[in-house]
């Protein structure tokens, strides 16, 4: 599947304001998780069952001295062939045909949660200590079947997501590589070809998160 | 701002300094982005590298308190390399007049300066001028005494070396950031200034803002689309608040307040309008007359005659040098002056600077009216951290208000634009909008004058029907007393006005009676074509961004204010590919122009583009302010140096010192050794009352945290992570320690210092464990001129919980 939509995160635009990761909370109705400041301005710390996006920041000081900031908001990256469904007997996750959105259903709770994490190349997956039901990103599924654009892109201030057809978004893609690598020649689009939530960057990959272009 | 937010998206070269706009202002960077798409450069200045920098093509850090010596180094290096803009600077600025015998300046004071009133006698700052009162002038600019020399001679101290030494900017990245800036001094560049509060709160707060002001000018930046000078401002309606006189010293519409010794109406319009005979300047402030007899009109109606001065002795007055500012409020609440307070949409037990001697004057008082969304620190500072709730009198009273989706009105933002807004949702319970709070208070009020009291007729012979059927406030009714009606039938041009209709925009208010106007800026918001702020047509003729059919704005609806020195002399814009006016075919088109007058080369009808100076020319020199004609470096009343390294002047020598027994402060002192500053994080709003009580942003950012570099964390042997106490003179909190790269030390010549910084929006209400406000920390003294206190440059320790 090729078509459907696709999700691009130009974090060269990124500010760390967290509309997306709020904006995520807000449309899912998920609770906010009771958290202590641990030295980072990331909080939570990581994804759960109930934090499907997250910014993750990520600092250090360049060759010449001067310091960089990265801003990496993370979600499930709606893989064109998703790693995860291979621990999937049925239809505990399920693929959309028309979106591509990759979708678990409350059946995940009967999935081996290690196996699934394991697969997933970019540690997205997280269970409900509860009720043992996997919980993700769901590109939105409910908005964008309902002619809506995913919360967290409708959120951004600043540009940094664009969501649409998957087609027009590597386009898009492709062209912003480009005019961003003449400053930044590191600049590159994630697994764009495996993909639909794809990410550029200007900077090795790993400066910004462990997974960000995947295990 | 002089234009506005999308207006942002025209620039060259955007400077954010005094401003993390990314994290506070998030919006602004949607605008940015754009601008940085076409080429622009963003360029950040900050003690700190923040959000901002982050996505900023140049970064250059500065130790809090230092902007002055930043920008006058800029203003050197604009001078010395000939990147002014010659003509604009010409033409448009008050650099070709020469100034009088008596002006001097040296190490660090300027002349008139009495040491023991802390004060300077302006007159020797005047301009020199001829027998006709005309301002002398050397349109060579050679005048040793002339305006563009004296500025050239005042900043040749301010060398790339000299400025390091005082800011800890390395002088490559001044040079850096000079260059990239000044070179929108081309004909066909803009550069914009974004700011905020990391300029304005500091003992030269103004004088930061002055020292941009001079730089826009001499780039020709001002009046442009993609300049100006844009100060982003906290809250969604706080440009809309001091519009409508929110503080004391102003009138609606910012006329003066007056004083005591102008005692009649005709001595109070003397006294606030500015003469000129400069031939081609507008003098636009010669119309206060009009602006005052109108607001009175508004203000008492059919009651205000000419035969009773409109009820001008009704207006309060203050004394004469009377300063009723925040920092002299809570002074007075603490010496028990002060009686009783409205704490109204705010927190002062958290946002008051100096919030110890805060929450002990509220503790002074006799009652206290909380009016907020949420129970707060100030409303619950009775039962607070060091509080016996028994020893204190002081009878607190909450009025719940509503959220402002819960009612109707007008916001204006920092563009100036007031934008409707329509009402979502009931408030809950028994909340109100604060319109029907202040309607019940003044109709209790007036009930009881009716039964007597001393001087009632202020309060009883006011225009007070601004309520609908039901008794409730009504916007509508005061948005359209804000605009204005005439009071007589009136003929103006061919057009016939009746007695009661609208006027349609300022320029038909009168000084005779015949009409009112509740706020001369908003004149035409809201008049026969309707309640303009409810526009939302999104045409942009010009393709700049200035939709000027969405909402309104004052004045008259000109986006981009001081326009008309976006065009030369004949009328034509500097950047034709972004013109915001030109005149064409004997009229203007674009935006709204600054006067209806003809370009400047008529040279009997032309005027000058900076109407609101009384000589029409934007002001290099500056006579008017506290502290100086020209933007002067001197530390802040708590900095980590032994001295200035510019001058024998160590402090702003006019700033008051409060001498109590809670106004404490130190410089220079080894148990606070460094430097602090405070700001805002995306997630809180203001002192976080509206914000703590959220999960979502609670969860993002729940507990007060300090910043502070590695090397610190090192000499104090602090882990990422782990609580520390950071104190000042005046008081401590505890904070979570963030280790990181992003502050550096300063090397200020041999000297290394540390800053560290901390957000202000916790308080020890909610969440449990949040932590307390920054403001416990930081000094009352205030900016000379506004009296805004000192909450970015102070001093502190930090140690191991």
């Amino acid at each position: 599947m090729a078509d459907g939509y696709s999700i691009l995160v130009d974090t060269s635009k990124c500010t760390a304001c967290r509309g997306c990761q709020i904006a995520c909370k807000q449309w899912n109705q998920l609770p906010g998780t009771p958290t202590k400041n641990t030295g980072s301005h990331q909080n939570p710390a990581d994804l759960s069952f109930e934090t499907f996006k997250l910014v993750r920041f990520s600092e250090g000081v360049n060759g010449d001295g001067k310091p960089h900031w990265y801003f990496f908001t993370e979600q499930c990256r709606h893989c064109l062939s998703p790693a995860c469904m291979s621990v999937a007997e049925k239809d505990e996750i399920i693929q959309d045909e028309k979106t591509g959105a990759v979708i678990y259903t409350p059946k995940t709770k009967d999935l081996d949660f290690k196996a699934t994490l394991e697969e997933c190349p970019f540690n997205i997956p997280r269970q409900d200590p509860k009720t043992k039901v996997l919980a993700k990103c769901t590109m939105c599924f409910d908005r964008i079947t309902n002619n809506m654009i995913p919360a967290c892109v409708k959120s951004c201030p600043t540009g940094t997501m664009s969501f649409g057809e998957r087609d027009k978004i590597l386009d898009m893609s492709k062209k912003r590589v480009a005019e961003l690598k003449k400053a930044f020649p590191k600049a590159a689009a994630l697994n764009a070809d495996d993909v639909r939530v794809i990410y550029i960057v200007t900077d090795d990959p790993k400066k910004y998160y462990q997974y960000a272009a995947g295990k | 701002m002089t234009n506005h937010w999308i207006d942002i998206k025209n620039s060259d070269c955007v400077l954010v300094m005094g401003s993390n706009a990314a994290a506070n202002h998030p919006i602004s960077m949607k605008w940015v982005q754009k601008a940085k798409d076409n080429g622009g450069i963003l360029i950040s200045v900050d003690p700190r590298f923040t959000q901002t920098s982050a996505r900023a093509d140049i970064y250059a850090p500065l130790r809090s308190g230092t902007d002055i010596a930043f920008l006058g180094g800029m203003i050197k290096y604009i001078i010395d390399n000939n990147k002014y803009f010659p003509e604009y600077v010409l033409n448009y600025t008050n650099a070709s007049v020469i100034l009088g015998d008596k002006y001097d300046f040296s190490d660090g004071l300027f002349s008139g300066y009495n040491p023991n009133a802390k004060s300077y006698d302006k007159s020797t700052w005047a301009y020199k001028k001829d027998d006709k009162g005309l301002l002398a002038r050397d349109e060579s600019l050679q005048d040793p005494m002339c305006v563009l020399q004296m500025l050239k001679k005042h900043y040749s101290r301010y060398t790339p070396e000299k400025v390091s030494e005082i800011t800890g900017t390395p002088v490559a990245d001044l040079l850096k950031v000079y260059e990239a800036y000044s070179a929108t001094g081309a004909k066909d560049k803009a550069g914009t200034i974004l700011y905020a509060m990391g300029w304005t709160q500091h003992t030269v707060g103004v004088q930061n803002i002055r020292a941009m002001s001079i730089i826009q000018t001499l780039l020709g930046n001002m009046g442009i689309a993609g300049g100006g000078v844009n100060a982003l401002r906290g809250e969604s309606n706080v440009q809309g608040s001091t519009d409508q006189a929110l503080l004391f010293h102003i009138l609606p519409g910012y006329l003066g307040a007056p004083t005591a010794s102008l005692a009649t109406l005709e001595a109070f319009n003397k006294a606030r309008t500015p003469k000129t005979v400069e031939a081609q300047s507008a003098n636009w402030p010669q119309n206060i007359p009009k602006y005052s007899v109108s607001l009175l009109k508004s203000f008492w109606g059919d009651k205000a005659t000419k035969e009773n001065d409109f009820g001008y002795a009704w207006l309060p007055k203050l004394d004469d040098g009377q300063n009723c500012s925040w920092l002299n409020l809570f002074d007075q609440m603490y010496a028990g002056t002060i009686k009783g307070f409205f704490a109204w949409g705010q927190n002062p037990a958290c946002s008051g600077a100096n919030a110890n001697k805060v929450r002990q004057a509220l503790a002074k008082l006799d009652w206290l009216v909380n009016v907020n969304i949420f129970d707060n620190e100030t409303g619950s500072f009775w039962k607070g951290p060091g509080m016996d709730p028994k020893s204190i009198k002081t009878e607190v009273f909450m009025l719940p208000c509503a959220a402002s989706v819960e009612k109707e009105g007008s916001i204006t933002n920092s563009g100036r634009w007031a934008q409707w807004r329509y009402k979502a949702v009931d408030p809950p319970g028994q909340a109100k909008p604060d319109g029907d709070i202040a309607v019940l208070l003044m109709n209790k009020v007036r009930d009881m004058y009716k039964s007597g009291g001393k001087s009632p007729e202020p309060v009883l012979n006011l225009k007070w029907d601004y309520v609908d059927a039901k008794g409730h406030f009504d916007p509508h009714r005061v948005a359209k007393e804000i605009n204005g009606f005439f009071q007589a039938d009136v003929k103006a041009g061919e057009k016939q006005y009746k007695k009661g209709d609208p006027v349609p925009g300022f320029a038909l208010l009168q000084a005779d009676g015949s009409t009112s106007c509740g706020n001369w800026i908003y004149c035409q918001s809201y008049n026969a074509d309707g309640n303009n702020m409810a526009r939302r047509k999104k045409d942009d003729p010009t393709g700049l961004g200035l939709f000027p059919q969405w909402a309104w704005c004052w004045p008259v609806n000109r986006r981009v204010i001081y326009n008309r020195a976006s065009v030369d002399l004949e009328g034509q814009p500097w950047n034709p590919k972004r013109a915001i006016l030109k005149w064409a075919d004997g009229k203007w088109v674009g935006d709204v122009p600054d006067g209806p007058w003809p370009p400047m080369s008529d040279k009997k009808n032309g005027r000058l583009p900076f109407i609101m100076k009384p000589d029409g020319q934007a002001a290099i020199f500056g006579p008017g302010l506290n502290d100086g004609p020209f933007p002067e470096h001197y530390e802040p009343l708590e900095c980590p140096v032994p001295k200035n390294a510019i001058s024998a002047q160590f402090i702003n020598p006019t700033i008051k010192i409060f001498g109590g027994e809670m106004d404490k402060h130190l410089t220079c002192d080894p148990r606070f050794p460094f430097v602090a500053t405070t700001y805002r994080v995306t997630e809180h709003w203001q002192t976080g009352i509206m914000t703590r009580w959220q999960p979502w942003l609670i969860e993002a950012e729940p507990q007060m945290f300090v910043e502070l570099s590695e090397e610190l964390a090192n000499l104090r042997g602090i882990k990422n992570g782990e609580k520390i106490k950071v104190s000042s003179v005046r008081g401590e909190v505890r904070a979570v320690a963030i280790v990181t790269t992003r502050f550096r030390p300063f090397k200020l010549g041999e000297l290394t210092v540390h800053q560290i910084g901390m957000p202000w929006c916790f308080g020890w209400i909610v969440p449990k464990d949040g932590g307390e406000s920054a403001n416990l920390l930081t000094p009352n003294v205030g900016d000379p001129n506004t009296m805004i206190p000192e909450s970015k440059a102070f001093m502190v320790n930090v140690t191991k919980a």
